[in-house]
């Protein structure tokens, strides 16, 4: 008896142990980042571009990185959005069981895999293909592929959790296969949906790799789609490769922002998905 | 045919195989107008699936193969040329589980005619007010009709589910033991609403409470392994059965 309650104990303990370090790694994260960049945080940071002589530790901010890391990642989400919500329906409502269905889910899995930098490397060689320089269309077409597989199966997932009895009422109504599919299906997996979004918002927006040769580097705001653009990522690879210590400090700042950023997300994220959750059949 | 009423669907060598299985078998019978029918027998009998059938839900399942005829006012169901969204608007379904849509309750009784081209807003008021004090639910729901009906309790959806189906304005009502997943009380409700709905609605329901049928049944249908075995009305089959399946059944020796 006594034996068997040690065991209880002792693997509970271990599981709180493992908790606390999911738990204070993030926390171990976000504490190093803050202090570390907490002195160059200011306003200018957040909202001037670069001045002269910024990364010798002068004048101006990031305004720069934070825009394009929006255009970019905002952009490439839309695109994903368009693309991964129809498959994602597909698949589940009108592929189902094929071999293409299976054969899509497969790829997506495999994609869900592919480095990042390869999504850069192949976005560069369509660029230097299509005669493009580093832009932001290039980093949204290389940030959208990285989107894709994320997006498509995330929603993949949340459409298949859909009860087949809600089909059946939308059936029995005298409804098409289209209308069940957008006016039923989609609400009902909506708030997984926007969980899909989000994720690969956030995926996009703190992806470093393949923007790298596809969006470039630039201390101006994007005023088009063929310019090139900042993005934040690189910002703090670029602060932190500088030998200047407070310019390394302004890549910890840098990485703060890019961290509320993210956060900020997956809190709306969460009180989005509770306002749609609202509507669902349990 | 007994003299009670003329037959609005008539079933004629239905049978229906699933991945193999023979689920139904040669059903050919009469439901009347304007009449509550019971479907009885012991479960996995094929009750669920010969009303499936009657609207076509059953096509949903992969690997169904259905052979012969359903006619509804003598068209065919089953014909090529029939618009199954259409046919599927005059024969109404009411699911074993409550089925609400994920939206308010006003949006899950205007789904149906709105689908169907409804537009008028007044009109669409006027459907939503009209199927729910049809349904009684009205008293219960008129001050949050905009509420998601994910709020309502399992009794209020499944009224909500019946509201919803007489909204299209159907003319048969398919049941599939509308009350099994509710409290005594609501469904208590759902068969006093089915009580008072024959007089408009020809009712074809699924059960395997004796007594509901009896409560509620003109008509009844006793399917056994796949097999229609008897059918007649209600008192007849009921009390004196011919078949000595049918004896058994109602005796409760097979269940």
């Amino acid at each position: 008896m006594d034996k068997r309650r040690i065991e209880e104990n002792f693997v509970k303990g271990v599981m709180i142990a493992s908790t606390m370090i999911v738990v204070g790694s993030l926390l171990a994260v976000l504490i190093v980042v803050l202090l570390k960049g907490a002195p160059a945080l200011s306003l200018s940071m957040l909202t001037q571009t670069p001045k002269g002589g910024y990364y010798l530790g002068k004048e101006g901010g990031i305004l720069n990185a934070i825009v394009g890391s929006l255009y970019l990642a905002g952009g490439a989400t839309a695109i994903a959005f368009v693309v991964s919500l129809p498959t994602a329906l597909y698949l589940h409502e009108y592929a189902k069981r094929s071999k293409l269905a299976s054969f899509t889910r497969q790829s997506l899995d495999i994609l869900w895999s592919v480095p990042s930098i390869i999504y850069g490397a192949f976005g560069y060689t369509l660029m230097v293909y299509l005669g493009m320089r580093a832009s932001l269309l290039g980093g949204i077409i290389a940030l959208t592929l990285l989107e894709f597989p994320i997006m498509t199966k995330a929603m993949d997932e949340t459409i298949r959790m859909v009860p087949p009895r809600l089909k059946e009422a939308s059936y029995a109504l005298g409804a098409t296969k289209l209308e069940t599919t957008f006016n039923v299906i989609a609400r009902q997996a909506s708030p997984g949906i926007v969980m899909a979004i989000l994720l690969a918002l956030g995926r996009a927006i703190g992806d470093a790799a393949s923007v790298l040769f596809t969006a470039g580097y630039t201390d101006n705001i994007p005023r088009s789609l063929l310019d090139p653009a900042a993005s934040l990522p690189l910002a703090v690879f670029f602060q932190l490769a500088t030998p200047f210590p407070e310019v390394q400090q302004r890549a910890y700042a840098s990485g703060a922002i890019l961290l509320v950023i993210v956060l900020s997300l997956s809190v709306a994220s969460r009180l989005l998905t509770r306002r749609f959750m609202r509507q669902v059949i349990r | 045919m007994t003299s009670m009423s003329k037959p609005q669907i008539r079933i004629e060598k239905l049978n229906v195989q699933y991945e193999g299985h023979h689920v139904l078998k040669d059903i050919t019978v009469d439901i009347p107008e304007k009449r509550i029918t019971a479907i009885i027998g012991p479960s996995g009998c094929g009750k669920t699936t010969l009303l499936k059938t009657l609207n076509r839900l059953i096509e949903l399942m992969d690997g169904v193969k259905v052979s012969g005829r359903v006619l509804v006012d003598g068209t065919n169901i089953f014909d090529s040329g029939v618009d199954v969204t259409d046919m599927r608007k005059r024969i109404g379904f009411i699911a074993q589980t409550p089925n609400p849509l994920p939206m308010s309750i006003y949006d899950n009784i205007t789904y149906g005619p709105k689908i169907h081209g409804a537009k008028d807003r007044r009109e669409l008021d006027q459907i939503v007010g009209h199927c729910l004090r049809a349904a009684g639910l009205w008293d219960e729901v008129n001050s949050r009709l905009r509420e998601p009906a994910s709020k309502l309790s399992a009794g209020q959806q499944q009224r909500l589910c019946l509201a919803r189906a007489l909204a299209v304005k159907p003319e048969v009502l398919l049941c599939d033991e509308p009350t099994s997943a509710l409290d005594p009380i609501s469904a208590r409700h759902i068969e006093e609403q089915l009580l008072t709905l024959k007089k408009d609605y020809t009712i074809v329901f699924v059960t395997h409470i004796l007594r509901q049928a009896k409560r509620l049944a003109d008509y009844v249908v006793f399917l056994y392994l796949g097999e229609l075995v008897e059918h007649g009305p209600a008192e007849e089959v009921l009390a004196t059965p011919r078949e000595p399946r049918t004896k058994a059944y109602l005796k409760g020796e097979i269940s």
